[in-house]
């Protein structure tokens, strides 16, 4: 009985005359979709919507796994004294008579940076909402192209793949952290992580490169070229805006990174020197002369500052849609927000530096990077009071996702504030690399890009899956994590003021560094309780993908056109004619209006009595 | 407190364990179409908002005061003293806007919580607002920025020629120190020449290596310029030393550098801080492997004159290690080619553009 029910099922589908969508390819367009092989409808499929919870699916359990380890190094960093022997069944012999190994410490660390960064938050995040909402809310059949899209997800299913398959080596996962500087993550000498496990990492990354390209294309062509009629850019709800900047800064940055993994490969494997220099290890002096590690830190920072805003754009996106819909308030200053979008964009591309103020780098290039980094702060502050003004005077239904998308705000100012500490580079000679960095960066764009998720989640499940989520659980969940967010993440700055460095496996060698003990232990209970709290996530959403109550077409009584199709819609969306847009996707509570919403698709010769003036003309 | 942490999941999982069944019993009784209610939760919801902001602060405020002196352990360098001026005149400024924003948004959750039968207030932009808020941050921004650059110029200009030099070499896993002897000059090493004697690679065929003399800790006189040279001969490392505000990568194939001045000796830190057992420390601060987190030195700060008889009773490298010296004398050609002095391009190109300024 459940199986009939589960999400894009085929009984909507079979209504849908899925006509328009395949016209222009060459797909076999005499396959019917009932006829299609389950194969090719729920594994291969090329319909956004399916690929979408795959994506989405995939990043829960990656975000499982991210967190996973996240609380290995947790109870390592809490606990430094307690016997581990009991973890032994789980990490075998990386466990060293009840001590964890040093080594496989910082494989943990990489590896959760290495599958939040990019398999939840890049991939888990806008891979599932640029795929679900861009052809819904831009109001086409499906993407420009099913089948890369398709290749998209199976290109980033295969990097999973090999990324999960390093964590069983015997050699360890990568070790060299997250950003992968060389000469660590270049020499086997240095750490075991870097020979099979590097391996392996840039082999995933790179097809994951190609994933993301593959997207990117996708979104940005249709969003230029598959609009409905009346559908001009400057009508486009937030989200779409915000997945279209993002999956343009993909495409620009993601090569850079591949260049870099490819120079990379080129010094581990074939003897190159790319960023190799002067280096004496295991007892000789390696060949390599001429090299530049520093100008692998360049090439991964021009990928790897955008990337930070391809992370935390779509959250923005999906917290302006949800927190006007339930604050049932136009967004505040609609132009402003893709004007600070479209800011934000560009200077992301010329801020990567400031992770390198104390790296060697000439110091004139630190002030203008400082310059630089700073006047990002203004269009984050532009968005942030937009928000707030959103809210002011509005008329607030709590639901899990406006709970969330609250969250979302109030990390995201709390977490970009420290932005300006660390973005002036006299300070950052204190600040860089402590735990004042990491307290920052898993403030906004860790737990706020999360919220955003969530938010997400909430907000179109009755959309993917034609079911509610429970919102008390949702309550429970919302305020367990932000709580949990916060009791991690605040003392994490006191530890970074006083100057810890992260990546530490133990501070008990320093003088310096030990009037904390305390401290990490709260932020261990912290962080364990964030990962419990999880749970209750995991359980609702299962749970009410099965056994949900059932949701009707416009569960929040939101504007855009996602909501017009049916509760389940079928493989092109809208069963008959796709609806043409007459108004901006933000008429709340428009004075006038019978309802506290008008939708998109309603042309204004309907709704004479709440026309403003400058829209009686277009009546 | 694994004890503890065991059983705060566990009460977390009887939570859930609660909710599910509650959650059983609801969907039982409610079947068919959803229709959202705004009731009770709303209101709950609305209230908790306010309690987790009035909670929240009071709690923060309080163990940020609590903390605040095992944040703020004594600095004792002279730039270090204005960045953290500038580091609490930032904070400030940014605990403003913190608390504020944070405010709104907690209070205008609670404030504008759905009322049956209200209508939310129409209201799409206001430029002249917009203008405002966008203006006051780009001006208060454009001071910090300002503030920073003098800051950041004054640290990374060109150290002064009174400078005390010596050279910190980052390898798996320590710290190897070397200063110049007596002419001054820390003479030219090569990594080819590295063994397990001569761990620096020094050139003893050259004249300026001769009287060079490695340490085990560093040694700085107080009140003097320290200009540290800084090398590594495997993976990245970082030179960071948290009492003076000192941070710079050790690149291998490129050699760094940093100077500041230290103002307070060991023993007046021990003193003030009651602790004998203080030491200034140097941590590597750029993962390096598996000892990185055990990878440091000592910076310890003396007053001139001891500092003055410390460095005369130090015996070169050479005067201590005869045969290293003899197998150099032995071979007649100069070994390879020479790597330069721990001298970087960057800075010469600062000091233009900061000319060009």
């Amino acid at each position: 009985m459940a199986a009939t029910n589960i999400p894009t099922g085929g009984a909507h589908a079979q209504e849908a005359p899925h006509v328009q969508h395949h016209a222009a390819g060459d797909h076999h367009d005499e396959h019917d979709h009932h006829d299609q092989h389950w194969l090719f409808k729920y594994v291969f499929s090329q319909d956004h919507k399916w690929i979408a919870k795959q994506f989405l699916i995939s990043g829960i359990v990656w975000a499982f796994i991210g967190a996973t380890l996240s609380t290995l190094f947790r109870i390592q960093l809490g606990w430094p004294e307690a016997q581990l022997t009991w973890l032994e069944p789980l990490l075998g012999r990386w466990v060293e008579g009840g001590k964890l190994n040093p080594e496989f410490y910082l494989a943990l660390v990489t590896m959760h940076g290495t599958i939040m960064v990019f398999f939840v938050l890049t991939a888990g995040l806008s891979g599932t909402f640029s795929n679900f909402l861009i052809p819904l809310q831009v109001g086409a059949r499906d993407m420009a192209s099913g089948f890369m899209n398709m290749l998209s997800f199976w290109f980033f299913f295969v990097a999973g793949v090999i990324m999960f398959i390093s964590l069983f080596l015997e050699t360890g996962p990568a070790s060299a952290g997250w950003t992968i500087y060389p000469p660590l993550s270049a020499l086997p000498q240095a750490i075991p992580g870097s020979g099979a496990g590097q391996t392996l990492w840039l082999v995933s990354m790179a097809l994951f490169i190609v994933s993301q390209l593959l997207g990117g294309v996708n979104y940005i062509t249709t969003i230029i070229n598959l609009r409905t009629a009346g559908m001009s850019m400057a009508k486009l709800p937030l989200t779409i805006w915000s997945f279209f900047l993002t999956a343009i800064l993909g495409l620009l940055s993601f090569p850079v990174l591949f260049s870099a993994a490819l120079l990379l490969i080129f010094d581990r494997s074939f003897g190159t020197s790319f960023f190799l220099s002067d280096i004496y290890i295991g007892g000789e002096a390696l060949n390599h002369v001429g090299g530049s590690p520093i100008l692998f830190q360049h090439l991964f920072w021009f990928l790897g500052h955008p990337e930070v805003y391809i992370v935390i754009m779509p959250a923005m996106g999906i917290v302006s849609e949800v927190l006007a819909t339930n604050a049932r308030k136009p967004i505040f200053g609609y132009r402003a927000m893709i004007g600070s979008l479209i800011g934000i964009s560009l200077l992301s591309f010329v801020v990567w530096a400031h992770h390198m103020f104390v790296t060697g780098m000439n110091p004139f290039l630190g002030s203008v990077f400082m310059f630089l980094t700073l006047i990002i702060a203004v269009p984050s502050a532009v968005k942030t009071f937009n928000w707030l003004a959103t809210l002011w005077r509005g008329n607030i239904r709590f639901t899990a996702a406006m709970l969330f998308a609250i969250g979302f705000v109030s990390l995201f100012v709390s977490g970009g504030l420290t932005g300006i500490i660390l973005g002036n580079a006299a300070l950052d000679i204190q600040m860089h690399n402590t735990y004042f960095v990491v307290a920052h960066f898993h403030l906004v764009m860790g737990s706020s890009a999360f919220f955003g998720m969530f938010a997400g989640v909430y907000h179109w499940f009755p959309k993917m899956f034609g079911r509610m989520m429970d919102e008390k659980l949702g309550y429970v969940h919302f305020w367990l994590t932000i709580l949990a967010a916060y009791l991690v993440f605040l003392p994490m700055h006191y530890v970074g003021i006083a100057g810890f460095p992260r990546r530490y496996y133990a501070y008990t060698a320093y003088e310096s560094f030990n009037q904390f003990g305390d401290l990490n232990t709260f932020i261990s209970i912290a962080a364990i309780m964030a990962f419990f709290a999880q749970f209750i996530f995991l359980f609702n959403f299962v749970y009410s993908i099965f056994r949900g109550r059932r949701a009707t077409e416009n569960p929040w009584n939101s504007t855009t056109l996602e909501w017009t199709t049916p509760v389940e819609p079928g493989h092109g969306n809208w069963p008959g004619a796709i609806p043409a847009v007459y108004r901006w996707p933000y008429d709340y509570s428009k004075p006038g209006a019978p309802e506290d919403f008008i939708p998109q698709h309603i042309p204004y010769s309907q709704t004479v009595s709440s026309n403003l003036p400058y829209e009686k003309e277009m009546e | 407190m694994i004890a503890l942490g065991i059983l705060l999941a566990l009460v977390l999982l009887l939570v859930v364990f609660g909710l599910l069944f509650r959650l059983q019993i609801l969907t039982s009784i409610f079947s068919g179409s959803y229709v959202r209610q705004i009731g009770l939760s709303n209101r709950v919801n609305a209230i908790l908002m306010l309690v987790f902001m009035v909670v929240g602060m009071a709690a923060f405020a309080y163990s940020f005061i609590a903390n605040f002196d095992k944040m703020n352990p004594p600095i004792a360098s002279v730039h270090g003293l204005h960045t953290e001026r500038m580091f609490w005149i930032t904070m400030i400024i940014i605990g403003i806007v913190f608390v504020l924003t944070q405010v709104a948004l907690f209070v205008y959750s609670y404030k504008y919580q759905y009322r049956e039968g209200r209508r939310a207030f129409f209201y799409s932009h206001n430029n002249k607002i917009e203008v405002i808020w966008t203006v006051i941050p780009a001006i208060v921004m454009a001071g910090l920025v300002f503030g920073g650059w003098k800051e950041w110029t004054n640290i990374m200009g060109p150290a002064p020629a009174n400078s005390v030099e010596l050279e910190i070499m980052g390898k798996q896993f320590n710290f190897l120190v070397r200063y110049p002897g007596r002419d001054g000059k820390l003479g030219p090493i090569n990594y080819r020449l590295i063994d397990a004697t001569n761990e620096f690679g020094f050139n003893l065929n050259d004249q300026r290596s001769l009287d060079d003399f490695t340490a085990g800790e560093v040694h700085v006189p107080k009140g003097v310029p320290v200009l540290l040279h800084i090398r590594s001969r495997d993976v990245l490392h970082a030179v960071y030393s948290p009492h003076f505000r000192v941070q710079m990568y050790a690149v291998p194939g490129m050699p760094t550098k940093f100077w500041f001045i230290p103002t307070k000796t060991t023993d007046e830190m021990r003193a003030q801080t009651g602790n004998p057992n203080f030491n200034y420390e140097i941590a590597c601060n750029q993962i390096c492997g598996r000892g990185h987190f055990a990878m440091k030195s000592t910076i310890i700060v003396e007053e001139p004159d001891d500092y003055v008889a410390w460095y005369a009773q130090q015996k070169s490298f050479a005067e201590q290690n005869p045969d290293v010296l003899a197998a150099f004398k032995n071979k007649k050609t100069p070994v390879i080619e020479e790597v330069p002095a721990a001298t970087t391009a960057a800075p010469a190109a600062t000091e233009k553009a900061q000319a060009a300024l």
